[in-house]
């Protein structure tokens, strides 16, 4: 399947992020288009589309925007999530820092949707570099009238604030995004009410993922039979796929959903030196693992599902023969561990215990007992938590243990390091032995 | 209002709540719309396991204890949470291995990082985590990694310890501090196992943090007071009824041996819900303190120990030896049955109507008002608070002068955007957290503001459930409880009167002020005389027929007598008959009463003086017998609080050999060879019940009208004071760690008064009257200019004896 670069077309221009290139690439004419269209309209277009989330959910879009109540007399909010942090995302902030203006272009069709006058983008604390872009991108639309009073004589009035987190995962989940765009501890919130009906501020809000919004103006522009000749029926349109791990050339590739693990790792140059693939996750740590038997699997929000994993962020990562399982499910856990935000009990407590014994199967001191156990602590969690962070935490361990017994079995006395050389699957090889 | 109205509001608003029918564990449960399924359950008899669930507070579905499986969802659900549904059909874990799988492995995580201290846990025996883990945990434990452990306990208040190893991270206690205090000092802080409560830089003096001890379901918060001092399984515990305040808590009072150990909130939905403030929980260590261990008299100028029967015979000897000329001081804490004891034997046993319960500052208008207004009367009640649409306060300070009636205020300001207007000189904290908006008002001339509102706010108040509630300190305020009833009467709002002592309500009812006899009869109407005299078993004409003296009344006839007897004898002339001869004083603090040195001087200067008491004071410092009585825990009774609701409690110590005041005052009645009036509570309780509330008129004559504004010149200012809730009363004596949790004494006047004295923010200011100076920091405050404010009885601040001055009164201003 070929490439389809879309929001990705123009990143290799020396500015890509401009704001002339991207008026020069037809930036903003969607825009124009959409302020002269009836908000309804719009969000039947995007609605007809079939565009789903890009967050990790793949919830219908238009959907979710069709849920804020219309003349209800309050003030609509638009956030936009940019706060990527699962293990192994990175597209959202290479979209952000390479064509920003996509994005300020969706947030305000969006906005004209919704009926919102206020949005906000809400970028993880830790990467200030979008987040300065991003200001500076919005200050760039302002001054050109994209944003403000009367847009382009339409009559909405739409302000942007870009705020940035300060630094937790739990931040990416919606509702504790908006406790902490508020200025409240970040913790996910009790649902319903849901936030399309008292979401920031207690008012109706529409929380969307920085691709998906970014994908809203080349759908409004090229119409909804252009975008669903890509993909599947019920997984339509283009994707920004951030290939990452033991692959040759790392990096984003830019097509429909459908394309396959195979497909896509071809172009990323197949696995580093010409080794096999152990072990892939479609879209980030937070998803089952799959193996080889899966590379010809349809790159969908369904046919992943049926293969046993989940879509999740579309950013796959892929393991090679060098790496340890048990030392990787280790380091996610490590992870959940650190950014469980203590709210629930099974998340808090689970992640500490989990992750606990995790280190000493790491280190060659596991147990026989232990193996059964973790999978019965986390089906304690799975279902059980409060949000999906809890859920993410849990899925790691059982398919590592359906695919990979033995490694757990020799874990029971044989230390990670010792069974997988920490050089060899280091990729870049002048860091062998940091963080080992 | 009446009865008849509050049915038939109850009766529409149940035609109003839409109910739903569900199916837990195979029984139907008709519940209304909008119950969550843990407490549709709790209706069928089934108890699901929780942490962060307590009725009263907001559902946060954090400790998933309570998981449960409802059909047709794919995960467990939080009962706490979900409400029931019309069709739902619920299984537990009774009927559910789902969801008995989901309970047990919440409570498996629970125990793992939990110390399992119970043996040494002050809440072992009484413990929610404790009970759980018996009920639905295992009774071994898989995890054998290191548990996660934190220094052992830190303060968060001077009062309440925090240990966190034992938390469970339920947020009862932050909730409760952000839901219903108001007071968010405490917060999660950290994240995942490492989370734990903390503070900020402010300790967490709040005066209801004592509750989230109680709340917490763990024993994570332990009081400084009772931390390792008893076990539960080793207390008796009593109902009682909080003798602080007019709030009229419901307490628990645990004791062991003859030491009351704690106090706890008892729930009473009607009253105090499930809380109760740190002054009714914590102060009581004055109970025991510094106790009268027998009666004491007077001789050659010294007290001395002296029997029962000697000490009975001398003060009723005085006693009757001033029959008509004496006078009965009552104080405001006494119970009800006692209140009505002595005014039963002021106007029989002394013949006289010399007598007052409002050891306080007092104005003209009161004694009228609360005849006519208050005394017998019910409502407003706590329920009607709680509906009000709007809500004006005069001279009232909720969270400090009864902190129930604040909570109940804030609970309606955050369930239905009550709208609360205080007429005060500024906006207290109290006030803020209830969003009121300020009517400013000159200490002293509330009439004014009152006569002025803005219509907005009369426009509030005519909507049909609105209260205004008057504070007792609008007394001082001429005019004032005049024009707040000419207001309830033009809006239809109901009139509550709020006294900030526990008995001043029973005294009131029962006919501790001059002028007014028991159930609010008028004692210048001879059929309310009959009444009374047939249920007194006297003649009608053996009661007195005019209106007595109040307490400033007495003193300043006291002091009459004095200049009386002086001048006679300068003249060698015989003295005439004194107006005062005797004096019964029955729990007075001298401090309390402005110009409290003119009170010591008749206490000293009166011929003859019994103090009942319970401890020495400078009543008992004068007086010629002293008759030791009851505290609270050691006698049964009544507090009537602000609503005129009954609040009876039981005698806490069986054991007890003290005298309650209204044993003490039959056994004088019988030296005195007086038809003995009742002296046990039960009977006590008949005859007032016997009697019954006053059916006639009730006049309120020749009310003051509103003085002119005062007009403070340079380096003046009109004094604002009022008692803060925690300040050097008696009654919280004993208590350093209650001590601790204080607000600080500031002095608080407006950025252009402070200016105009050359006082910046935060340097002393100097408060002088012609008697004495306070000198406190001045804290710059949003108010109008020419007024400052002072706490009343503060360590540092001391207004009626340093200053000898009453709100209403120019004081001067100056840099210290």
């Amino acid at each position: 399947m070929p490439l389809t670069p879309v929001i990705t077309a123009h990143w290799d221009d020396p500015h890509s992020y401009t704001l002339d290139s991207y008026r020069r690439h037809g930036g903003y004419t969607a825009l124009a288009q959409a302020l002269k269209t009836d908000p309804d309209e719009v969000i039947a277009t995007v609605k007809e589309s079939g565009l789903r989330g890009r967050g990790g959910a793949g919830f219908p879009t238009g959907l979710k925007w069709s849920f804020v109540p219309q003349n209800d007399g309050r003030p609509h909010y638009l956030v936009v999530n940019g706060d990527e942090s699962e293990p192994g995302a990175c597209k959202d902030i290479p979209i952000m820092l390479a064509n920003p203006h996509a994005l300020i272009e969706g947030i305000v069709i969006t906005c004209w949707a919704i009926r919102a006058s206020h949005a906000f983008i809400y970028i993880r604390g830790e990467v200030p570099m979008p987040i300065r872009r991003m200001q500076k991108s919005v200050a760039e639309a302002r001054a050109a009238g994209y944003l403000g009073k009367n847009i382009l004589g339409s009559g909405l009035d739409l302000e942007i604030v870009v705020h940035g987190g300060a630094g937790a995962y739990i931040c990416g989940e919606e509702t504790a995004l908006l406790d902490s765009l508020e200025g409240r501890r970040g913790q996910p919130r009790l649902k319903p009410p849901f936030p399309a009906v008292a979401g920031l501020y207690a008012s109706p809000t529409v929380v969307n993922n920085v691709e998906t919004i970014s994908s809203v103006p080349y759908i409004i522009k090229n119409g909804v039979s252009w975008y669903r000749e890509m993909g599947t029926e019920k997984s339509p349109g283009f994707k920004v796929w951030a290939v990452s791990g033991h692959v040759t050339r790392p990096g984003i590739y830019e097509a429909p959903l459908g394309i396959t693990m195979g497909e896509l790792l071809d172009y990323a140059g197949g696995i580093r030196d010409g080794r096999d693939v152990k072990f892939w996750l479609p879209g980030g740590s937070s998803v089952p693992m799959l193996t080889a038997d899966h590379l010809d699997t349809p790159m969908t929000y369904e046919a992943i599902v049926d293969a046993g994993s989940m879509l999740g962020t579309g950013t796959p990562m892929l393991f090679d023969e060098t790496t340890s399982v048990v030392k990787a499910i280790t380091r996610w856990l490590e992870f959940y561990r650190h950014e469980s935000c203590g709210k629930c009990t099974p998340c808090r407590e689970g992640t500490y215990w989990i992750t606990g014994t995790l280190e000493k199967f790491q280190e060659g001191r596991g147990s026989q007992d232990e193996i059964e156990d973790l999978v019965e602590i986390c089906n304690q969690i799975m279902g059980r938590s409060f949000c999906a962070l809890g859920d993410a935490a849990a899925t790691p361990y059982a398919p590592s243990l359906a695919l990979f017994r033995s490694e757990w079995e020799a874990a029971l006395t044989q230390p990670a390091d010792e069974a997988f050389d920490p050089a060899a699957t280091m990729i870049i090889p002048s860091m062998s032995g940091v963080g080992a | 209002m009446t009865a008849t109205s509050n049915d038939k509001d109850t009766a529409q608003a149940a035609a109003e709540v839409e109910m739903v029918t569900g199916v837990i564990d195979g029984h139907e449960v008709t519940v209304p719309k909008g119950t969550v399924i843990i407490r549709a359950a709790e209706l069928t008899g089934v108890d699901i396991p929780r942490f962060c669930a307590p009725p009263l507070l907001d559902p946060v579905a954090a400790c998933r204890a309570c998981l449960i499986e409802v059909e047709g969802m794919p995960k467990p659900q939080p009962s706490c949470a979900v409400e029931l549904g019309d069709g739902m059909v619920v299984h537990t874990q009774l009927t559910s291995e789902v969801a008995a799988k989901a309970q047990a492995g919440v409570m498996e995580f629970l125990l793992i990082n939990h110390p399992l201290d119970c043996p040494v846990c002050d809440k072992g025996g009484e413990c929610p985590l404790q009970n759980q883990a018996m009920t639905t945990g295992n009774p071994e434990t898989r995890y054998t990694l290191q548990k996660l452990t934190f220094p052992k306990p830190i303060n968060i208040s001077t009062e309440i310890l925090l240990d966190r190893e034992r938390c469970v991270m339920c947020q009862r206690c932050t909730r409760f501090a952000d839901e219903i205090a108001g007071d968010p000092f405490i917060e999660l802080v950290q994240r995942g196992a490492h989370q734990q409560i903390g503070i900020g830089e402010e300790p967490f003096d709040s005066y209801f943090s004592g509750n989230t001890i109680q709340i917490c379901p763990v024993g994570a918060l332990t009081s400084a007071d009772y931390r390792f001092r008893a076990r539960p399984f080793d207390l008796v515990s009593v109902p009682t009824t909080c003798e602080h305040c007019a709030s009229g808590c419901s307490l628990r009072t645990d004791y062991r041996h003859d030491a009351v150990m704690r106090r706890q909130a008892w729930d009473d939905p009607e009253v105090n819900e499930e809380w109760n403030c740190d002054k009714g929980r914590f102060a009581f260590p004055y109970l025991s303190l510094d106790r009268l261990s027998g009666p004491l008299v007077r001789e050659d100028g010294e007290l001395r120990p002296a029997s029962w029967p000697e000490a009975l015979r001398l003060a009723a000897d005085g006693l009757g030896r001033a029959r008509g000329r004496a006078a009965v001081l009552t104080g405001g804490r006494l119970t009800m049955e006692d209140a009505y004891a002595y005014a039963r034997f002021a106007r029989t046993a002394l013949a006289t109507d010399n007598i007052d319960m409002r050891a306080r500052a007092i104005g003209p208008d009161e004694a009228g008002f609360l005849a006519s207004q208050v005394a017998g009367t019910c409502g407003p009640t706590y329920a009607q608070l709680a509906a009000a649409p709007a809500v004006l306060l005069v001279a009232f300070e909720p969270e400090e002068e009864s902190p129930i009636v604040f909570l109940r205020l804030r609970k309606a300001v955050r369930q239905h955007g009550q709208q609360v207007v205080t007429v005060a000189p500024y906006p207290s904290h109290g006030s803020t957290k209830l969003s009121a908006t300020l009517v400013p008002a000159v200490p002293g001339a509330e009439a004014h503001s009152l006569a002025a509102l803005p219509a907005d706010v009369r426009d509030l108040l005519q909507q049909p459930g609105s209260v205004i509630l008057v504070g007792e300190r609008a007394a001082t305020a001429p005019g004032a409880l005049r024009a707040a009833a000419d207001l309830a009467d033009q809006t239809g709002a109901h009139l509550g009167w709020i006294p900030r002592r526990a008995g001043e309500r029973g005294a009131v009812d029962t006919g501790c002020l001059p002028g007014l006899l028991p159930g609010g009869r008028p004692l210048t109407d001879p059929a309310a005389r009959r009444e009374v005299a047939s249920a007194w078993g006297v003649a009608a004409d053996d009661l007195p027929t005019s209106a007595g003296l109040d307490l400033p009344a007495v003193v300043a006839a006291i002091a009459a007598d004095v200049a009386t007897r002086r001048s006679a004898a300068e003249q060698g002339d015989e003295a005439p008959a004194n107006t005062i001869d005797a004096l019964l004083v029955a729990g007075v603090e001298a401090s309390d009463v402005p110009h409290s040195d003119a009170l010591l001087r008749a206490l000293q200067d009166v011929p003859f003086l019994v103090s009942l008491e319970t401890r020495p004071s400078e009543v008992t410092d004068f007086a010629d017998v002293v008759l030791p009585v009851s505290v609270v825990t050691e006698k049964e009774g009544t507090f009537v609080d602000w609503e005129g609701r009954r609040r009876p409690f039981a005698r806490s110590f069986p054991l007890a050999t003290t005298f309650p005041d209204a044993e003490v005052l039959a056994l004088l009645a019988d030296y005195l060879d007086l038809d003995a009036a009742p002296r046990d509570v039960p009977a006590l309780r008949a005859e007032i019940d016997s009697l019954g509330a006053w059916g006639g008129e009730r006049p309120w004559p020749g009310a003051a009208g509103a003085t002119d504004t005062p007009n403070p010149g340079p380096g003046e200012a009109v004094l604002a004071s009022w008692r803060l809730l925690l300040d050097r009363g008696i009654m919280q004596e004993g208590e350093p760690y209650l001590a601790g949790t204080r607000q600080p004494s500031v002095a608080r006047v407006s950025a252009a008064t402070a200016a105009g004295v050359g006082v910046p923010d935060g340097e002393r200011l100097s408060v002088s009257t012609d008697h004495g100076t306070i000198a406190l920091p001045v804290e710059i405050t949003e108010m109008p200019d020419g007024i400052v404010w002072l706490p009343m009885n503060s360590p540092e601040s001391r207004v009626t004896t340093t200053l000898r001055a009453t709100p209403g009164d120019t004081v001067r201003l100056g840099r210290e």
